[in-house]
């Protein structure tokens, strides 16, 4: 499709062109979310779009779907109260590093744990862009931010490793540079019955790469591109070659029961008397 | 492959001069103009791979297709 007929289709092309600073990674990642949904069978209509606050949870005003821009941190809570009303209905949530490892870590963990059938995309920014560049707890241990004028001491989370360890079925990690790859991990995140989790690296030249002396926004892809290691190539490297630089690829799938399905099962036709 | 030169669209009011683009195009087709947006120099070489439009961050190039704010 071209980019017209896409735009014309899947975005508010009166919203546009969207407020987001030259060469931010957050239109990137919401074209790719836009191309992944063209490339499966669900229903625009039956496709609701979540997300909390920060710049990267502004992208659903973007998008000609059914949307939800809720309070910072919340996004799962409502995607959680969506698909449970509606298990008919594709739910995706849209989310900052912030928004979903900050304020929101507690609704990650329990949405993964449940396997609850919705697809997360984390546009991880490395910062809290919206208000003005604080440290987040994916923010790389050293780097610097506002409110860590001598670099960061925190260590920074795998928010994959994360997910994956609290229950999470499918979990995969791409960058903005790497954008094709982007898309197939989000379509297959989609397709997926459970709960599928995409964390994007992606770069806030503003505040994240004014303070870490990235020149431009060309530099931070770079970098993305430098420090990326598919999963297959990683496998031949030693831990001293892979130092500094992260997985990229599909890190996760499996098979377990669903949600919304086992409370279908387990709890509405007991309730209703079909079984006991 | 096509022979035509890939016709290669620019929407003038969405694009924001990022570079990204110019950047990262495997033949070289584009170069910046002194406000940063692309220039379309060697349309004979673009391969129509696509990645200028993936990696765009504003919807604002096109290959081969209509854009918003193109001439067609
Ligand atoms: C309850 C609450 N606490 C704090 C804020 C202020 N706030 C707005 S956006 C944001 C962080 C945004 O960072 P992130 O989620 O990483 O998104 P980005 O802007 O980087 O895309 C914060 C702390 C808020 N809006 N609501
Ligand atoms: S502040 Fe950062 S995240 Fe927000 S729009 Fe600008 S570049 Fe993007
Ligand atoms: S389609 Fe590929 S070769 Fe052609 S201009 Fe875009 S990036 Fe360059
Ligand atoms: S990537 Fe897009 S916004 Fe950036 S210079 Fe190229 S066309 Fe303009």
């Amino acid at each position: 499709m071209s980019v017209k007929d896409l735009v014309d289709r899947y975005c508010r092309v009166d919203k546009l062109p969207h407020i987001w600073c030259p060469g931010c990674g957050n239109g990137i990642i919401m074209g790719a979310v836009i191309r992944a949904l063209d490339k499966t069978d669900f229903d625009q209509d039956k496709t609701v779009i979540v997300s909390g606050i920060g710049c990267s949870s502004r992208a659903p005003g973007y998008m000609n779907f059914d949307t939800l821009h809720t309070t910072h941190g919340r996004a799962l809570a409502y995607a959680t109260g969506v698909k449970f009303a509606r298990p008919d209905l594709n739910v995706v949530v849209l989310t900052g590093d912030g928004d979903c490892s900050a304020i929101g870590g507690n609704h990650l963990i329990h949405a993964a744990r449940r396997n609850i059938d919705l697809t997360v995309v984390v546009f991880n920014n490395s910062i809290y862009g919206m208000t003005g560049g604080q440290f987040s707890p994916l923010t790389p241990a050293h780097s610097y931010a506002s409110t860590a004028p001598y670099g960061s001491i925190d260590r920074n989370f795998d928010l994959c490793k994360l997910v994956q360890a609290a229950g999470g079925t499918y979990v995969a990690r791409s960058t903005a540079y790497h954008a094709r790859q982007l898309v197939n991990l989000i379509a297959t995140g989609l397709n997926h019955k459970g709960f599928a989790f995409i964390e994007v690296v992606t770069q806030c030249p503003m505040y994240y790469g004014r303070r870490n002396k990235f020149p431009s926004p060309v530099d931070m892809l770079k970098w993305q591109q430098e420090h990326a290691v598919p999963v297959k190539a990683a496998a031949k490297l030693s831990p001293e070659q892979m130092a500094g630089k992260f997985l990229i690829g599909e890190l996760h799938r499996e098979e377990a029961p669903e949600y919304t399905a086992v409370y279908e099962t387990d709890v509405i036709a007991k309730a209703r008397g079909d079984i006991n | 492959m096509n022979s035509e030169p890939a016709r290669i669209e620019l929407n003038e009011k969405w694009c924001k001069g990022c570079g990204i683009c110019i950047a990262f195009c495997p033949a070289k087709v584009l170069v910046a103009r002194e406000d940063g947006k692309p220039l379309v120099e060697n349309p004979e070489a673009c391969t129509r791979c696509g990645l200028c439009e993936l990696r765009c961050p504003d919807l604002a190039i096109s290959v081969g297709g209509k854009q918003h704010g193109g001439k067609n």
